[in-house]
């Protein structure tokens, strides 16, 4: 049971450990100075949440886990984040759409969470909401802005929006691990969110003035430990410094 | 060649937990009073700087004119009986 719950959690912290680390590649990148803050906001608020997944897993884990070993020691088989999440910025239109798929379903998810029976987890949620709360108004804010705006945001929001996809199914694609959660109480409904999901995707797109994509393929498996190139170059980066200096400290 | 519009500049106002008024924190850019407000939430309140937040475009503020600043301010310069300091204060008031 406790090495389930291991891989639950990492499934939870691996998204947002993943997300955080392509916003932080935008820090003094940001179109604006004030958009350049808001993205790395976000990005630390992820990591911030990232670490108290990673020290519950290392607690449960026990002998020489840390967060840190957890973090920076995994190979990319032992990830369990969505595609989603590593594909790459591209452009702002890129990174506010992914963003917002992204925040569409965290918020929901951490909903559900906040009642999760394992108190730890139930506690991290309830700290996370608000934050996602915020995540998601931003993203929102941003793609109606983009969608409505100008015939060239909102053609390079499109072009977004039909790339990331075909990648949002894999959010509520139920691995046993989910299902067991499930049904114990400690994890999310994937349905329920699904559901709610699309609705509120859906209207906001609509109201964006965006199409919604009919993609002809979707993509499964990142929680089950198979992720794209990108991933790859993500670790190397992420990973450098314990790879190099093996127990380096701050 | 490029034809980026510059989005317009607001100054922004934080009251701080126990402060009683607003202050100046500085200014950002933004496109309208909705992204003006979520960007100084990110650019000005990131350190538990404060829990209000004002904003108001730039150009709804009224300057006063530096070049004027001879007649505006210096006739207060040596009327020293305008600060309430010529009092004699009982013991019993605190915090004045």
């Amino acid at each position: 049971m406790e090495n389930k719950l291991y891989d639950y959690i990492l499934s939870l912290g691996d998204n947002s450990l993943i997300l955080g680390h392509r916003l932080s590649e935008l820090c003094g990148h940001g179109p604006s100075l004030e958009t350049d803050i808001a993205l790395t906001n976000i990005s630390l608020d992820l990591y911030g949440q990232v670490r108290n997944y990673f020290q519950y897993a290392a607690e449960l884990a026990g002998e020489d886990a840390s967060e840190d070993s957890i973090a920076f020691l995994r190979t990319d088989r032992q990830h369990k984040n969505v595609w989603l999440v590593e594909q790459p910025n591209e452009d702002f239109g890129h990174v506010i759409c992914r963003q917002f798929l992204f925040d569409s379903f965290h918020m929901p998810l951490m909903k559900q969470l906040c009642e999760s029976k394992d108190e730890r987890i139930s506690a991290i949620a309830k700290k996370s909401i608000k934050e996602s709360s915020y995540h998601e108004r931003f993203s929102s804010e941003w793609m109606k802005r983009l969608g409505a705006g100008t015939d060239v945001s909102n053609q390079k929001v499109q072009a977004a929006l039909d790339h990331f996809y075909p990648f949002v199914n894999e959010f509520f694609q139920e691995t046993p691990l989910d299902k067991e959660m499930k049904e114990n109480g400690i994890g999310g409904d994937l349905t329920a969110i699904k559901e709610v999901y699309f609705k509120n995707v859906h209207t906001l797109l609509l109201e964006a003035g965006l199409t919604i994509p009919e993609p002809n393929w979707r993509q499964t498996d990142g929680k089950l430990g198979y992720h794209s190139e990108h991933l790859g170059f993500i670790l190397a980066e992420l990973q450098y410094m314990q790879r190099s200096y093996p127990n380096s400290d701050w | 060649m490029s034809t980026k519009k510059e989005w317009p500049i607001w100054e922004v106002f934080i009251r701080s937990k126990n402060g009683l008024e607003h202050r100046h924190a500085g200014s950002l850019h933004a496109a309208d009073a909705e992204m003006a407000m979520e960007n100084a939430r990110d650019v000005y309140t990131r350190r538990q700087e404060g829990v209000s937040l004002w904003v108001v475009e730039s150009k709804h503020i009224v300057a006063s004119n530096p070049e004027a600043n001879g007649e505006m301010f210096a006739p207060a310069e040596d009327k020293v009986y305008r600060h309430p300091t010529f009092y004699e204060l009982p013991i019993e008031l605190k915090h004045m």
